[in-house]
């Protein structure tokens, strides 16, 4: 027997109805049922951080999340980053650094980034490193990224600095 | 098969006493707070059979930090994050920010939950060592018969019965955690061995608190033990041996030795049972000449 529980949530800034199983993971329901292949499947269990989501304002790993739990809170996947102007410093010092190798933790990098970032404008190594304590990544060694997101809070800094 | 097959009904309710009389029906629930650990349970198979999934992590006012008289009461539903980032638990409970910094990764210490550490009874929990050394006492909450909230109060010493076993009745709910407001004089150390400082469940953790006076004694000592036995525990005989002394590089030794003899930890994939005794051992002797220096 397969029960299904019907939620409302807000995904990328649009409302959204979905219907869950009771122990679906978030990540499953983002991949499986709405669609959105963005957010990765790792480890599936909160090892590997590819499947990291904002929600509420704080990242978490989607496939820790009870899909039946997303009810009535907001959601942002790297989709919804790809199109926000807020994350563009973070994607072009992504691209600029080198920090994609075979871009599998790419997305849950960016995502993890961006909620440093909302947390501590300008990050310095020692800050972005103990960010990123919860996203493996098996081919750039880290230093790229690392470099791509304390470049990133500081070149929005820097704009922030001019106006 | 996955236990949660026979699972009917999911529930989210905003009121304790909603989620307590779900919780007292017959066939009980399985309560859903992070998640973080739940769903692994799930994925594993390792759940046991209930009839409904209780969804806690919407009742009001279970996750709120704040004093009462001469306590610090910090609810079941605070994140870890919560915890290593309020002013008053960085004020009162220093050991507990400690131990909550060392807690797998942001990701996870922005949705794991301190009752939800506590209730699943890992002898490597993070927060048990350090809330064993500052005296915690539970809040546990049920329905009574007029259908009012009932609390009782448990030492923490007295909660872990085994690994992933409480002294959590049927029908009883976790809502807070109090800690007495720490003496004058306090000092507090938290030491967690593993292979990498993030994501790593611990080989062995060590939490001390201790008061020490104008001359230099310690008093009040606790020396607790995670990972090293089938429940986190206090090592008495070491704690004894310091209660009312100066510590020096002698003692520290001695202390050491009394405490890696009160461990009985096991073989696993992350230790042998003889690496865990070093490990208490090297890293209590460590700990207390820092903090005979400090």
């Amino acid at each position: 027997m397969s029960l299904t529980h019907e939620i409302h949530f807000r995904l990328n800034g649009v409302m959204q109805r979905a219907a869950v199983g009771l122990q679906m993971s978030a990540l499953q329901m983002l991949r499986e049922v709405i669609g959105l292949a963005g957010t990765k499947y790792g480890c599936g269990e909160g090892e590997c951080g590819a499947c990291t989501i904002i929600v509420d304002g704080a990242s978490v790993n989607a496939c820790l999340l009870f899909a039946v739990d997303c009810d009535g809170r907001e959601l942002t996947t790297i989709e919804g980053l790809a199109r926000n102007a807020q994350t563009e410093a973070l994607r072009k010092a992504f691209v600029a650094h080198g920090a994609v190798q075979c871009g599998f933790c790419t997305p849950g990098m960016v995502v993890q980034a961006t909620h440093l970032l909302s947390q501590q404008a300008n990050p310095d190594a020692t800050a972005a490193k103990r960010a990123i304590e919860g996203n493996l990544c098996r081919c750039t060694g880290y230093l790229k990224i690392v470099e791509a997101i304390v470049d990133a809070g500081g070149q929005a800094q820097a704009t922030e600095d001019r106006r | 098969m996955m236990a949660t097959d026979c699972v009917e009904r999911y529930l989210a309710p905003t009121g304790l006493a909603q989620a307590l009389a779900a919780l007292a029906e017959p066939g009980g629930a399985v309560v859903l707070a992070g998640g973080t650990d739940l769903m692994p349970q799930i994925n594993a198979g390792r759940l046991r059979p209930a009839t409904t999934l209780l969804n806690i992590r919407r009742v009001q006012g279970l996750a709120a930090i704040a004093l009462d008289g001469d306590s610090l009461v910090i609810g079941a539903l605070a994140t870890l994050a919560a915890l290593r980032s309020d002013a008053l638990v960085r004020l009162h409970a220093p050991l507990l920010v400690e131990a909550a910094d060392h807690f797998a990764s942001d990701q996870i210490r922005n949705a794991a939950t301190l009752g939800g550490n506590l209730c699943n009874a890992s002898p490597a929990g993070d927060t048990l060592p350090p809330l064993l050394a500052l005296d915690a006492e539970l809040g546990l909450a049920s329905l009574g018969e007029a259908g009012a909230v009932l609390e009782r109060r448990l030492p923490l010493a007295e909660f872990f019965v085994g690994p992933g076993r409480t002294r959590l009745a049927a029908g009883e709910l976790l809502t807070a955690v109090r800690l007495p407001l720490p003496p004058a004089g306090r000092i507090t150390r938290f030491c967690k061995a593993g292979t990498r400082p993030a994501l790593d469940i611990a080989t062995i953790s060590l939490a001390f608190a201790a008061r020490r006076d104008d001359a230099g004694r310690l008093h009040e000592v606790h020396l607790a033990l995670g990972a090293v036995a089938p429940i986190p525990l206090r090592a008495r005989r070491a704690e004894a041996l310091l209660e009312g002394r100066v510590l020096d590089a002698a003692l520290a030794v001695e202390v050491a030795r009394a405490a890696a003899g009160e461990a009985t930890p096991i073989d696993d994939v992350r230790a042998t049972a003889w690496y865990r005794r070093e490990l208490v051992h090297n890293l209590t002797r460590r700990m207390l000449n820092d903090v005979a220096h400090a």
